[in-house]
């Protein structure tokens, strides 16, 4: 059964495309990933599901409710941790929690159960009664997954779960998410912009850029469209070798990424003595030489000719932070 | 049900937040109480007829001691909106209409407290407090203070940041407080005074405040009672649009 399902959905502001005629369906159980690099549309998408937006055309169902005209009833269905904090850090996490289950419509004699719940869940129990203004980042995650639980959603919404928190927390989080799925059996859709998570985590990967799918399935399954290894040089000269290697027949693809050269070869480890060889008689010098498996990086890569940069979200961070300053 | 539910979400919530901030409640007791006492007993030489300045000023500061806690109140969704609590409400399972009107309740009953307790002063001025004016007076404070909410939920949704309150606060709360006829008699005002109170709707809740408690007023009780009910159900009905109609 389909838990999610979008026809043709897309939403416009003014002249920008945020997501552009997207159909997809999610099924029930899995961990379904958007991924794609920071303005992809992920968010706009997810917004949409939630009813937080409206879509400019297009249908959407959630757990079988239509997203515009049965809203209530896919606000019962579904739960959402935000990609920012929101929580109500003058209230203790308990009062966060029993807030929720109240605009939820739990009834009192579960409430108190459910919450007891979902606090081991997330192993806040012993700080439950604590302002949540003296929570960590980590902690304050933790309690909107928990949060967002607390009503038995179908559909569990997690907009860049673990964006901004420290490699260990992250694990954490990925932990918690993946006992969630197998324990809860709910559905779970996260987007995120790190291909690591995405690969750790997901049963099914959608990758989105610019407003569109533009591939779609298990994560081997898309590494796999790649069609072999990746061998990543540094040379001098990169002019002169982006020429001489057209004419090597085993290569696949050809990227320039910075100063380092990219290429996809069915059998990198045979392969790399080769292209040595090649250099060296092309007079020309191997700085560095790496082989790795793709990632889902080069699956975007292959599809769009661009990496997903992180960089271009410290970038808004900075505009942000300056905004304010003016 | 739900609705209701809701509805009593958000009030709890409001409370709740108001009973934590302790400076929030100490400033909102001792704005009014400087009020009286400093003005009361300055301007104790003035007389109005049989009454000191202290009695005649205590109606219009029961009324003004409600314009901060309201407005503020109404216009914290900024700070909802800021730390992103907005959003858990807006996604949860209950329409706008209860999101403003758990609002609203929660100003006006942080505002009926405080005027409550400013009303008890009563006793220490000597201003006879019957039966009945008591219970005039709450159900002219939460006329008043529903409207003010109103105006701070309106406030809120037309400004995008936190940057702006401050003004905001200034530009409205001083106009509207200086200009309401809480400090001095309206019949003794020059004219360009005089014009510019009866424009300021605050102006007809501290008549019909002082005309219940000290029988003496400049517009009679029961135009200036119309006025402000016909005033307070437009800024809800207002302030209602604005909400839901916000992202």
């Amino acid at each position: 059964m389909n838990v999610i399902e979008t026809f043709s959905l897309t939403k416009k502001f003014n002249d920008l495309i945020a997501v552009n005629n997207v159909s997809l369906k999610v099924r029930e159980g899995e961990i379904f990933g958007l991924l794609g690099p920071n303005g992809a549309g992920k968010t706009t998408f997810i917004s949409i599901l939630c009813t937080l937006l409206k879509p400019t055309s297009g249908r959407a169902k959630v757990n079988g409710f239509d997203i515009e005209k049965e809203q209530n009833e896919v606000r019962r269905s579904i739960g959402i941790v935000f990609q920012d904090p929101s929580l109500d850090n003058r209230l203790t996490a308990r009062e966060n929690l029993e807030m929720h289950a109240r605009l939820y419509g739990v009834p009192k004699e579960e409430r108190k159960k459910r919450i007891e719940e979902v606090l081991k869940l997330v192993e806040l129990e012993e700080r439950a009664n604590e302002l949540v203004k003296n929570y960590s980042s980590g902690m304050k995650r933790r309690l909107e997954i928990a949060r967002g639980l607390i009503h038995y959603p179908k559909v569990l919404f997690l907009d860049e779960p673990t964006l901004g928190l420290d490699p260990q927390t992250r694990e954490h989080v990925w932990e918690y998410i993946k006992r969630l799925a197998e324990r809860e059996r709910i559905t779970i859709l996260l987007t995120t912009h790190y291909m690591e998570e995405a690969d750790a985590l997901c049963d099914r990967v959608a990758i989105m850029d610019y407003g569109k799918i533009i591939a779609l399935g298990k994560p081997e399954k898309l590494k796999d469209k790649v069609g072999g290894d990746i061998l990543v040089l540094e040379v001098k000269g990169k002019e002169k070798f982006l020429k001489e290697i057209r004419k090597i027949r085993e290569i696949k693809k050809v990227h320039l990424i910075g100063n380092k050269i990219s290429i996809t070869v069915k059998n990198a480890e045979r392969f790399a003595p080769k292209i040595l060889e090649f250099a060296r008689r092309n007079k020309i010098v191997v700085e560095a030489i790496s082989i790795r498996k793709p990632s889902l990086g080069d699956v975007f890569l292959y599809y769009t000719g661009r990496e997903i940069r992180e960089e271009a979200s410290e970038q808004k961070e900075v505009m942000k932070r300056r905004v304010r300053f003016l | 049900m739900s609705e209701i539910e809701g509805i009593y979400t958000i009030w709890l919530r409001e409370i709740i937040r108001y009973s934590r901030d302790k400076s929030r409640i100490a400033s909102s007791f001792i704005q009014p109480l400087l009020l009286l006492l400093v003005l009361g007993s300055g301007f104790s030489f003035v007389r109005l007829g049989s009454l000191n300045y202290q009695t005649f000023l205590f109606p219009g500061i029961v009324v003004v001691s409600l314009v901060g806690v309201s407005i503020a109140s109404g216009i914290s969704v900024i700070w909802d909106r800021e730390f992103g609590f907005l959003k858990e409400i807006l996604v949860a399972p209950i329409s706008r209409t209860s999101i403003f009107i758990g609002k609203a309740l929660g100003g006006c009953t942080l505002a009926l407290i405080q005027g409550v307790i400013v009303l008890s002063l009563s006793f220490i001025l000597k201003v006879p407090l019957t039966f009945y004016s008591f219970l005039l007076s709450i159900g002219l404070m939460a006329l008043i203070s529903l409207s003010l909410v109103s105006i701070g939920l309106i406030i809120a949704s037309l400004i995008e940041t936190i940057e702006s309150f401050g003004l905001i606060m200034n530009f409205i709360i001083f106009p509207l407080i200086f200009l309401s006829g809480a400090f001095f008699p309206l019949q003794e005002a020059p004219l360009w005074l005089k014009i510019v109170s009866l424009l300021n709707p605050l102006t007809y809740g501290v008549e019909a405040m002082r005309y219940n408690l000290i029988k003496i007023s400049f517009v009679p009780f029961y135009l200036s009672l119309s006025i402000i009910s016909t005033f307070t159900f437009f800024t809800i009905l207002i302030g209602g649009i604005a909400f839901s109609k916000r992202k």
